[in-house]
């Protein structure tokens, strides 16, 4: 014996409009909060807090971003060096601003120290910049949290 | 007079299935590379080569010594090497307060100037410390700006 069936072969249709708004909404959230640029950034860095920092209001002029870790090594975007052994990095950095018609005056030096790093390592640093001309230097800290 | 429509009730249907699975692995990808960052913020120090000059030199009115104990914390603060402030920041930023009269200089290259001299096994926060409490003071959301010229001494090797 054959059974029919009974029930309604139309597909049950569900709303998604409002679904759609929403993962519209956190996709544009998303997007506009995401950060590519890692140069900056370090995990193994831990930055002193300060209750003035600010970011700046323009972007700095030519800026290199010197990462000091507590055990005196300065990682320099995908390079691993030293105070000592910084100076031919440096050196490159240098070619590339006169390529560009600038100097080491021109150039920002941005130090992105961990706390706990030895404050004379940090002096070593700008003492050894400083003797390849570069004058203008950032300390970079975070913002405290008062909460 | 009125047009009957001819067309019939049926609706348009979209087929929203890709639409909806290529939407979903945007947002997975933006979830998984979503990172919050603390808001970072720079203090401009600048320093030309002759900048910075032995501890002595009569052209800096502000001398701000940094000493460290053995762990590296701040044991004590020594302005113009008379005033000791131990290590309370308070004190250190009345000072300069006074010093300045509590008003931000005219330009980033004017102003008094402060050169911090620190031992060499200062914890680096130590030094961000001082540089916090000479540079201005948070007034609410404002920042009110009172030496913009800091430099370092030569490190003090051990």
């Amino acid at each position: 014996m054959r059974i029919r069936k009974t029930f309604d072969t139309k597909m049950a249709e569900g709303d998604l409009t409002a679904m759609i708004d929403m993962v519209f909404q956190l996709i544009i959230f998303f997007m506009v909060l995401i950060n590519f640029s890692q140069d900056d950034q370090n995990d193994k860095i831990k930055l002193p807090s300060s209750e003035l920092a600010k970011p700046p209001d323009a972007p700095l002029t030519f800026p290199i971003v010197l990462h000091v870790a507590p055990n005196a090594v300065i990682y320099m975007g995908t390079n691993v060096t030293s105070v000592e052994t910084i100076a031919p990095l440096l050196r490159t950095e240098i070619q590339l601003l006169a390529s560009r018609n600038q100097t080491p005056k021109d150039a920002n030096i941005i130090i992105r120290g961990d706390q706990s790093t030895p404050g004379g390592i940090v002096q070593d640093l700008i003492k050894k910049c400083q003797e390849l001309g570069f004058e203008k230097f950032a300390l970079r800290v975070r913002e405290e949290q008062n909460f | 007079m009125k047009f009957e429509s001819k067309r019939g009730a049926e609706k348009a249907e979209l087929q929203l299935t890709s639409m909806i699975d290529v939407i979903f692995l945007l947002l997975i990808f933006f979830v998984m590379t979503f990172k919050i960052a603390a808001q970072e913020g720079d203090f401009s120090v600048k320093m030309p080569i002759g900048g910075a000059g032995p501890s002595d030199s009569p052209n800096i009115p502000i001398k701000l010594r940094l000493r460290a104990n053995e762990a590296g914390e701040l044991a004590d603060m020594i302005v113009n090497d008379s005033l000791s402030f131990g290590n309370d920041w308070t004190k250190l930023r009345a000072f300069i307060l006074e010093r300045t009269g509590g008003n931000a200089p005219p330009s980033p290259d004017e102003g008094p100037e402060v050169e911090i001299d620190l031992d060499y096994n200062l914890r680096y926060e130590n030094v961000i410390r001082a540089v916090t409490a000479v540079t201005g003071q948070r007034q609410g959301d404002e920042v009110k700006r009172l030496v913009e010229r800091i430099k370092f001494a030569p490190p003090r090797k051990p």
